[in-house]
């Protein structure tokens, strides 16, 4: 090669990127999974998902279970919100059973799933909060799930992972600490959810650092399946709870929050109003508390009082084939769907008329919209990543299963 | 609802004479059963028609038949706007495993495929990047199909005819 040669040979210099791990266990991703990321500098190329890692196969043991069985199976898909997910799947098997449950108890469901509405709001936003580095939000509001925790233990002895009621309703009446625990609660929180809210809401370093990051389209998003206040913080006014009410949620005045630009702090502000619009759920149903019974006439899936079974041939057959998944389930397929904190949240139950599910299937709200992260956040900065996540809301349980 | 039924099923005969094998209520579901060769078909024909407008794919499972030789899929499908909820269907020979994709009309079916392609071993043909996603890659059964027990079959403390199915 002559030098004039050399001289005018394009210089070709081949773009190097690095290639980032981020996860499987990485504090910034709240939960166990992998983001395989092609780095240029701080800008990410590309994204590539790994997910599974904690995956339990719940579909395959529910159908080896009874159906009161599986509740703790179910309480284990959002673990934020575990009580929603129970209520979900006793509404999907009432549905299937042609129960009629009383309104007394679909009150008291409402109360607990607006509380755990809440719990789980309260994660993400405070989560939102230290990702942008304000710790204080999140150390001041998480009391507050404490305090929810303390109810719901106070109703059935668990705190997270709760498998709450029964199908067809309660167990029993709710006693009088759990009344005034619910009392303190509504008198007190509106307080710390107003403190958290000054903290964040208009701080300057918090919406230059949140809007504008890891935005979606509102057609996007519908592409994507996307649902719940992820949706809605892109215009899109979907909320089962007004769309296909259930539990008597069509009884309750409350509005649907939606966003404009679907970027994190949308997402943040669409998540705050609903604890202002939960909370006025659960006050309205104190108000207007029917009378009646807390469970509905499902003999076969309650359980007879304890002194019946000690003495009583019927009852004692009740419990007997209750424990033992002895109950004739009718054949049919059933589809009900809730308002979970992250959104739709679907069962698709198959039944063959056998003690055990034939088929259920969980439409989970994460393992769909999760699909649409690697498209989010190409093209913007590592730390908008990480920040994109925590404001989509993946729970590990739910993305896997 | 029954009018939904009606309203899909004509609409459908119209277009797709034949290629419908049911069409009925379960539930507060219209679901409808469409042969196989036709579904990407009938798919994208519910979600461009502009009355019926079924723009939101709620949900994409797969599931085996009784007599463990089919294989099918579900899809669950929304129209916003209305709140019109319908549930297709689709059954094909086990042995032969094989659909069309779905994710040319929904992007959010990519992942859901995948988890199909996963657990039955349900081929999608035209996916983009079908593998397994929630379980490991080195695993060569599709464990969601009935001939695949639970538990480990050697194992003598459990006898699973007395407890579940």
């Amino acid at each position: 090669m002559s030098k004039q040669e050399s001289i005018n040979k394009e210089v070709f210099e081949e773009k190097e990127y690095s290639i980032l791990n981020l996860g499987p266990t990485h504090p910034a991703t709240h939960g166990i999974f992998q983001n395989v990321l092609k780095m240029d500098g701080e800008i990410i190329k590309e994204a590539t998902p790994t997910i599974g890692y904690i995956h339990r196969a719940f579909e395959k043991l529910a159908e080896h279970r009874p159906y009161a069985q599986i509740t703790p199976i179910t309480d284990r898909l959002n673990y934020c919100s575990s009580p929603i997910n129970n209520m979900g799947w006793y509404m999907t098997v009432e549905k299937l059973l042609g129960a009629k449950i009383p309104k007394r108890a679909e009150y008291h469901r409402v109360i607990i799933m607006e509380l755990s509405r809440i719990a789980d709001h309260i994660i993400c936003n405070s989560v939102i909060g230290v990702d942008t580095g304000a710790m204080t939000g999140f150390l001041y509001i998480f009391q507050w799930r404490e305090k929810i925790y303390e109810i719901f233990e106070e109703i059935c002895g668990a705190r997270l992972t709760t498998n709450i009621g029964r199908i067809g309703g309660f167990d029993q009446e709710w006693n009088k600490k759990t009344w005034d625990l619910i009392d303190t609660f509504l008198k007190e929180f509106p307080k710390g959810l107003q403190e958290f809210a000054n903290l964040l809401e208009r701080n300057k370093i918090f919406m230059d650092r949140t809007i504008n990051c890891g935005p979606i389209t509102a057609e996007m998003a519908l592409s994507y399946s996307f649902v719940g206040p992820n949706l809605r913080a892109a215009g899109v006014d979907y909320d089962v709870r007004v769309m296909n009410p259930y539990s008597s949620y069509e009884d309750f005045t409350f509005t649907v929050p939606v966003g404009t630009s679907g970027d994190t702090y949308d997402r943040f502000m669409v998540r705050q109003h609903e604890m202002w619009q939960s909370l006025s759920i659960i006050e309205q149903a104190i108000k207007k508390m029917p009378e009646g019974a807390m469970h509905a006439d499902l003999p076969d899936f309650f359980l007879p009082p304890k002194e019946q079974v000690y003495n009583n041939m019927e009852a004692l057959i009740y419990h007997f084939k209750i424990v033992m998944g002895e109950t004739d389930i009718p054949k049919g397929e059933v589809y009900h769907c809730v308002e979970g904190g992250n959104g739709e949240l679907g069962f698709y139950l198959i039944s063959d008329g056998g003690r055990t599910p034939f088929r259920l299937h969980f439409r989970r709200p994460c393992f769909i919209y999760y699909q649409a992260y690697p498209e989010m956040v190409k093209g913007i900065m590592l730390s908008d990543a990480i920040l994109t996540m925590s404001s989509m809301n993946v729970i590990a349980g739910e993305l896997d299963a | 609802m029954e009018e939904l039924l009606n309203k899909v099923n004509e609409k459908l005969k119209e277009h797709f004479h034949g290629d419908i094998e049911s069409a009925e209520m379960l539930y507060d579901f219209p679901v409808f059963t469409i042969q196989k060769d036709r579904i990407h078909d009938v798919l994208k024909f519910l979600k461009e028609d502009e009355e019926l407008n079924f723009h939101f794919l709620t949900d994409l499972c797969g599931m085996q038949t009784a007599d463990e030789k089919q294989l099918g899929v579900i899809y669950h499908l929304h129209n916003m706007p209305k709140n019109f909820r319908i549930r297709v269907k689709t059954f094909f020979d086990i042995n032969k495993p094989e659909i069309a994709t779905a994710t040319d009309l929904w992007p959010a079916a990519n992942w859901m495929e995948r988890e199909t392609y996963d657990f039955f071993g349900v081929k999608f043909k035209g996916h983009p990047n079908l593998k397994r996603i929630l379980n490991m890659d080195e695993m060569d059964i599709f464990p969601m199909r009935k001939e695949y027990p639970l538990e480990d079959q050697s194992r003598t403390d459990k006898n699973d005819s007395m407890f579940g199915r």
